[in-house]
Parts: C-alpha cells; structure tokens; sequence
C-alpha cells in the first residue's frame, strides 16, 4: 500500500509580508516587495513573536523558521497538541548557508577582541541545522530531525527529503522547508564578485534585459502528513506532494549545464514518481532566477521533459516578485505553487516585457492567467537549482 | 580600567547583564532563582563573559554549577574579585 503525502499547513515569511497569504495575494496581483535591490523582509521584526531571549539564540533565518512554522502548524492543527506520537513528527528544514550574519559578527570580535570575546551562541546561531532545531524543540518534535544543504535547492531537497520519509512509513508527519536570511557583508559580496547578483537590483526572469538575481531572504515551512492518518483525524488538506525528482549536474561548481540535461532529468523523475506524464502537468512554478545562464537552460530543460505540453501552460517565477531566497527559494515556491493552483490563477512573472530567442515559453507577462484542466485537480512542478549543480524538483498538485 | 569590585557595582552590572539576555528587570531580586528566572547554562557563560569584561573577574563553568539564586551569583564574583 502506497504512502501518500498530503499538506495540511503553510507559513511563510517573505519580502510581500509576514504570511502565505500576502505571498500569494500579492504575488498574483502582480506586486514586488524588492526594494533597493534586495528582497528584504521588512516587516518582520523577530521580538514581535517571540521573546527578546528565544530571539537571542536564534539567528535570522531560524527566527523566520519558528514563526513561518508557527502559522504552519496552527493552520494543520497542530498548535495545541500533536496529533501523533512525538517520535511520529520529524523536522527537515533546509538553508543555503546557515547563520551567516552570526559568524560574521563573532568573527569580527575574535578580529577586534581575541577569543573570550566570542560569543558561546555563536555556534548554535550559526548552523545549518539550528532553523530544524529550532522549530522541533519549539514544537516537542522527536521524529527524524536536520537540516539540509544545498544551496538554492535546500528548501525543495528538504520537502523531497520529508515526503520519503513519510512515504518510508518512518513519521506520519514532518514539518519541513527552508529558511535564509543572508543578506549580509560576505554573501551580498561574494554574490556580486562572481557577477551573480543582478548589478541594476532588478529581478526579471526570462526576459531579455536580465542580468543576475536579486538576492532575497525568507522562509516557508509545510506540514506535511500522510494522507490517510491527515483524513482520518479530519484534517483540511491543501495539496499533495505526488513526485520529487532529485538530480547533479556534476558539470560545474556555478553554472548550470547548459542543455539542461539533469534538470530536465528531476523533472522527468518527479513527474513519474507522480505516476503521471507530461500532459498532465498544467503549470510551472519555475526557478526562474533572472540570471542569463539558468533561465535559457531552464528553458531547454522544460522543453526537454515536457515536450509538447512546455509551450501550452503557464511557466512563472516567484522570484520575479520577492527576489531569490536561495535555501528558502524551494519552500516558500511550493507553498506558492500550491497556493496557485488551490485559486486556480497562475501568478505573472512580474516585469517581464522582452522575450529572448529561445526563450518562448508562456511566461505569463502582465498579469496572472487562469490555470485550466477541466474540475480536476491540478498539478504543477516546482523546479529548484541550486550552486554544486543540485536539482529538485517537486510535482504538486491541489 | 576594569570597574570596582563592590557589591553594587556587581549587582549592577549582573542585573544589566541579566535584562540584557532577556530576563524582565522587575522580575530580578537577591533571592530570585536563576531556575524560575530561566537563565540556564548559555546565560551563565554570557554572563561570564559580561562580568569578566567589566571587572576583569574570570568564572568557569566549574565556579557557577552550584550557583543556585542571583544573589550568589553576586557573591561568587565579590569573592573571586
């Protein structure tokens, strides 16, 4: 008997506001919450949540985490009580890089001040795992528990990640997805030195005037349960989690391989661990970086696994309207992606105007389109790409 | 030049030293555990580092596991002082 993963709560923290629905009401009236080339959450100020104490031993991106779980697991039911055996719950969340601001900060005081200067927080604030930690100490979660890492990918390798666990019949629910908050000194540089990072701050992806991404952070958490166990206890189920691809490039440490071989690969593997083809795929949620290299190898690979159907449905990035949230990217996308498809609206990539050759797929410009398939569910993919060559691919559906 | 050791000074800079770390200032006395405070083992090594930056008193872990209420705490640093 086939496990099935249904999701039953979302929360996300992103540069449209504190929320999954500013996320996605904003995002498909075409708004964008970058502001002078970053994706900043500006609204959320961490003590408005939490103690001044919790928000001391937590660093930025696992601060995002617990709240962005918080409205996840109220939505599920989850808040007052869990309805399984602790050791039944699990916790997989992923970043790109971790408490980066953290290090940076004690790195300076060892600089300035020498060893007993740095801080002993510094350690659990800056590491990758501290945003799973976190969220499972916060919440008795005693199932599988870590973080993932891999970079652009964390968020969508985490949620792949939490479904096999489920569908493995090792947790009858995990709370899973990503969280980054590193817009800070290092990252925003290092970003910008290896001609990244979009030099006019500017996200549009696919169009023909873009030139690097803009840099974002956030984070997007998802309850994730087996379905029969989510019906029986009468549980509202938002969508499921059908497929999950995973694939390396193994090409180059940044770029992407150009004919999308590997990601067209994912995706290929994510719609047929779905059971399904491609004609029955009826959106795209794209990774859509706005960097000249992944948006044309994006595009390739899409035509590749998908075939005839990548030129009749809609293909959008989220990142046209919050910017890139690298380990957060994956997660806050599929809460989107799922978000779409439940209003049955597919989301504009917001900014776009000047098509590229070869870049001819319905980018959705302008403004949000209806998603059709008859009264179905629909089912969409959810691509993430990440530095190392990392693809994930989730097929959702709702 | 690091700061007097007196009691006052101590049980100022403690108490600073405990709000700054998220403890609620009306909630600090001599007698308050540092149990109902909530102050665990993290709060103490920054706590440590607080009073060794304003007195030039180094604690160890060894010095504060038997710590029990702020008012010891205060003690111990006057003591070591």
């Amino acid at each position: 008997m086939t496990r099935r993963v249904v999701i039953t709560g979302v929360g996300a923290i992103t540069p449209l506001g504190v929320g999954a629905e500013p996320l996605i009401e904003r995002w498909i009236a075409g708004e964008c919450g970058i502001e002078d080339g970053a994706g900043r959450c500006r609204e959320f100020v961490a003590t408005d949540f939490m103690s001044k104490k919790e928000a001391r031993r937590s660093d930025r991106f696992a601060q995002m985490a617990v709240v962005a779980a918080k409205e996840a697991v109220e939505q599920a039911g989850f808040a007052e009580e869990l309805p399984y055996e602790a050791h039944r719950v699990g916790c997989v969340v992923g970043t790109g890089i971790g408490g980066l601001p953290s290090l940076e900060e004690n790195q300076g005081k060892l600089i300035e001040r020498g060893p007993k200067a740095v801080s002993p927080l510094a350690v659990p604030l800056m590491m990758g795992n501290a945003a799973a930690a976190a969220v499972a100490m916060q919440h008795g979660l005693h199932g599988h528990c870590y973080g993932v890492v891999s970079a652009c990918a964390a968020g969508a390798h985490a949620l792949g990640d939490a479904s096999r666990i489920i569908r493995a019949g090792d947790a009858d629910a995990v709370i899973s997805g990503g969280a980054e908050a590193a817009i800070s000194g290092v990252a925003t540089a290092a970003f910008g030195a290896m001609e990244a990072t979009s030099p006019t701050g500017i996200s549009r992806p696919f169009d023909a005037r873009r030139d690097g991404f803009v840099i974002g952070e956030g984070a997007g958490i998802l309850v994730l349960e087996e379905k029969e166990a989510a019906e029986a206890r009468g549980a509202t189920i938002l969508g499921e989690i059908l497929g999950y691809g995973a694939t390396c490039d193994a090409f180059h440490l940044t770029a992407p391989q150009p004919e999308g071989t590997e990601a067209a690969r994912a995706i290929s593997l994510a719609i047929a661990d779905a059971g399904l083809s491609a004609p029955d795929i009826d959106y795209v949620n794209a990774h859509g970086t706005s960097t000249p290299l992944n948006d044309r190898s994006e595009t390739v690979a899409l035509k590749a696994a998908l075939g005839e159907r990548a030129a009749d449905i809609p293909v959008s990035s989220t990142k046209s309207a919050i910017g890139h949230l690298l380990g957060a990217a994956g997660a806050v996308e599929a809460i989107a992606t799922v978000e779409a498809l439940r209003r049955k609206t597919a989301p504009p990539t917001v900014g776009w105007e000047e098509a590229e050759e070869g870049l001819d797929l319905d980018y959705v410009p302008g403004a949000s389109k209806p998603i059709e398939n008859g009264d179905g569910p629909l089912v969409a993919i959810s691509d993430s790409f990440g530095f190392g060559g990392h693809n994930a691919v989730l097929c959702l559906a709702a | 030049m690091p700061t007097d050791v007196t009691t006052e000074n101590v049980e100022k800079t403690i108490y600073d030293g405990l709000v700054e770390l998220g403890t609620e200032r009306d909630e600090l006395s001599r007698e308050a555990t540092l149990e109902d405070l909530d102050v665990d083992s993290l709060d103490l090594v920054e706590l440590a580092q607080i009073v060794e930056d304003e007195f030039g008193v180094e604690l160890k872990g060894d010095d504060v596991k038997d710590v029990k209420t702020v008012g010891e705490v205060i003690d111990l640093v006057v003591s070591k002082a």
